[in-house]
């Protein structure tokens, strides 16, 4: 088990600990404010760091994320730059397990296999697509299988039971499910079917759930808390970045909310 | 042969394109779509209602008429017009829409929402819409809708919300990602007409389908008029649904030409055109792979085109595939070139086209002439003009 993810879980689920997943965009508002937040991420105790990789058509995300991509392409952000920013980091001594969430397009692009081979390279631990479901991964996922690179698979409220036994069947690292049917968002209140759809799932396997979509507050991480093993928060942190731009103190206080939803996640 | 008119694959695969690209959000959605499709499709009494409804509401089958002032004008082979342009709507997206809403109405989801580029698509689906008494949402683009004026206004007054969209270069592209958000969201009681032979499985070859009414018209039509079949077709191609539509029927001639028209815009460089197959790459876009206008980071390009319904940075996985086994070949017309023919048109038939099948004609307008005199061709006239007349005021200066 040499997958930072894996490890991960694995030492949470020794302590009976809850963990956090912390999104933010790569690049935005530059790479360089990515790998400072990424470390003082790790220092808060963020258990897995999801890297946004920008694309220009994000057609799963909301208002939110949609203009943290176009501020990282507008700073020059590109894949190969977010693999070197990774690698950078892990020269620097960070050791927070990174998935990188992307729309295919990009990884198609730089070709697949390619990608596998320099993502691990860099020290990246998975990789999440949107929107590459299992019937499409099928070509490629025994180059994933050959690496330390872990395919994370989606679930969603509408996946029905026979098809999450396929997923969880070829998932890797941990399940992601996707707890409100619509885009990335904060949101007022939570999804209402958390705990059915999480238990549904882990009827089917033993890997790690990490649930995301909506949830904005320490409130509301805590409340999902009780029913997957981790919790994703991602739009909350990102408007967070958009507000304070490129004031002094960004990191600090980002990490600082960041630092709040872990505590509200270990309990 | 009969190899071309049987794909896709079961998940949608025209060779190495098409495919479901998409959130697992809709992974099941889209499933039960293409079983409910493919439930309808078998069924005598589907085909019996979609047939009345082309028929008495829509006013198939279109006429395929002799353009004789034109031939005549271009000195070389006899041109036919397939009239989509006379349909209910003004162009053949009505042949999909009224399709899909007898899906929609079967799968029970009275919420419609769809893109649109040109406004055609969103006219006819806010038709349908109406007459079946569905609440309907329509995404545009915000160039497209001042471009498109009219087309805005028609939409409304057929009682749907016309939704601008902002984002990115506010034309068709961001209006299908709009739309597939509001999708995502509402996927339990909406359906997604979407307008073309694009995204994701079972859109492509659904939309065909319901699109190949006109090739099969145009065949019956042609034999009966000239005793033999024509020497090409013309079909302008933006995600590619009328130029399938037309082509399909023709795919195992394989003395009939058949020859797509895309949008060159100002020119062949990134970001002044969306001739993908002049300056695309393999890539993934809104559900499917395809041939896509990105550049070296896999981001996708800006497009141009004088045409709202040409100017799209993917094209129909479909088109992709007929295009490596070169049963289809794909060229370009310029801005100006579409302007012309859109004029030439008008002054020498009476007929004013879609500023998107005046892609077709000018293309006719280049081989025609080099073509012998007892040579027939058919040019798929998909729209008619109406929609266009403010925009080409602004820029045909008439005295």
């Amino acid at each position: 088990m040499n997958n930072r993810i894996d490890q991960r879980f694995a030492g949470l689920r020794a302590q009976g600990r809850k963990g956090l997943v912390a999104y933010i965009t790569a690049g935005d508002p530059d790479l360089d404010a990515t790998k400072r937040l990424a470390a003082a991420f790790e220092r808060a105790g963020v258990d897995v760091l999801e890297l946004g990789v920008p694309f220009s058509d994000p057609l799963a995300d909301g208002v939110v994320n949609q203009l943290a991509a176009e501020r990282a392409l507008k700073s020059g952000t590109t894949l190969r730059g977010i693999l070197d920013a990774v690698r950078a980091l892990r020269a620097g001594g960070c050791q927070i397990p990174v998935v990188l969430f992307t729309y295919f397009n990009p990884v198609h692009r730089y070709g697949v296999e390619k990608f596998v081979r320099a993502a691990e390279a860099a020290g990246v631990d998975g990789m999440l697509a949107l929107d590459l479901p299992p019937e499409e991964t099928t070509a490629w996922e025994k180059q994933f299988e050959s690496s330390t690179l872990r395919l994370i698979y989606l679930v969603a409220p509408t996946t029905p039971d026979a098809r999450i036994a396929e997923i969880a069947k070829r998932a890797g690292g941990f399940i992601y499910y996707v707890s409100r049917e619509g885009v990335t968002g904060m949101q007022q209140s939570l999804a209402g079917n958390i705990a059915a759809m999480t238990a549904k799932i882990h009827r089917h396997t033993r890997a790690p759930i990490a649930v995301g979509f909506g949830i904005s507050t320490p409130e509301q991480a805590r409340a999902v808390a009780a029913h997957a093993e981790a919790v994703v928060v991602g739009s909350a942190i990102v408007d967070r970045i958009a507000r304070l731009g490129g004031s002094a103190d960004m990191v600090g206080q980002v990490a600082g909310f960041a630092k709040s939803l872990v505590d509200a996640v270990r309990g | 042969m009969q190899k071309l008119q049987s794909q896709p694959d079961k998940q949608g695969h025209f060779g190495p394109y098409g495919g479901m690209f998409v959130p697992e959000t809709l992974m099941t959605a889209l499933k039960e779509l293409a079983a409910e499709y493919d439930r309808a499709s078998k069924e005598p009494k589907f085909k019996r209602d979609l047939a009345c409804y082309l028929n008495e509401y829509a006013g198939r089958p279109t006429r395929l008429y002799f353009a004789e002032r034109l031939t005549r004008e271009l000195g070389g082979a006899r041109i036919y017009l397939k009239r989509e342009d006379l349909l209910h709507t003004g162009a053949h997206k009505i042949n999909n829409c009224l399709g899909q809403i007898l899906l929609a109405q079967r799968m029970g989801k009275r919420r419609i929402i769809a893109e649109t580029g040109a406004g055609q698509h969103g006219v006819a689906t806010a038709t349908v819409a109406a007459m079946f008494g569905c609440e309907c949402v329509i995404y545009m683009g915000e160039v497209d809708m001042a471009r498109q004026a009219l087309n805005v206004y028609r939409m409304r007054l057929l009682g749907a919300k016309v939704v601008g969209v902002s984002a990115g270069q506010r034309t068709l592209k961001e209006a299908i990602s709009e739309a597939m958000r509001d999708w995502t969201t509402n996927v339990r009681t909406t359906h997604y007409i979407l307008g073309s032979a694009l995204g994701s499985h079972p859109y492509p070859m659904m939309v065909r389908d319901f699109q190949s009414c006109i090739g099969r018209e145009a065949r019956r039509q042609i034999l009966k008029k000239e005793g033999k079949l024509p020497a090409a077709i013309i079909a302008c191609v933006g995600g590619g649904s009328n130029s399938i539509g037309i082509f399909h029927a023709f795919l195992n001639d394989k003395k009939v030409r058949l020859i797509g028209v895309e949008a060159g815009g100002r020119g062949i460089q990134p970001g002044d055109h969306a001739a993908r197959f002049a300056g695309g790459s393999l890539g993934v876009l809104q559900g499917t792979r395809t041939f896509v206008l990105q550049n070296a980071d896999g981001q996708i390009e800006l497009t141009h085109s004088v045409s709202a319904g040409l100017d799209y940075a993917a094209v129909g996985p479909e088109h992709a595939w007929l295009r490596d086994l070169k049963r289809i070949e794909y060229t370009y017309a310029l801005d100006d070139e579409a302007l012309r023919a859109f004029r030439f048109l008008a002054e020498k038939e009476g007929i004013i086209p879609a500023l998107e099948s005046a892609h077709a004609v000018a293309h006719a307008m280049k081989l025609a002439p080099k073509m012998r005199k007892n040579q027939v061709v058919i040019v798929n006239l998909s729209g008619r003009g109406d929609k266009d007349v403010q925009q080409a005021a602004g820029i045909l200066k008439l005295e």
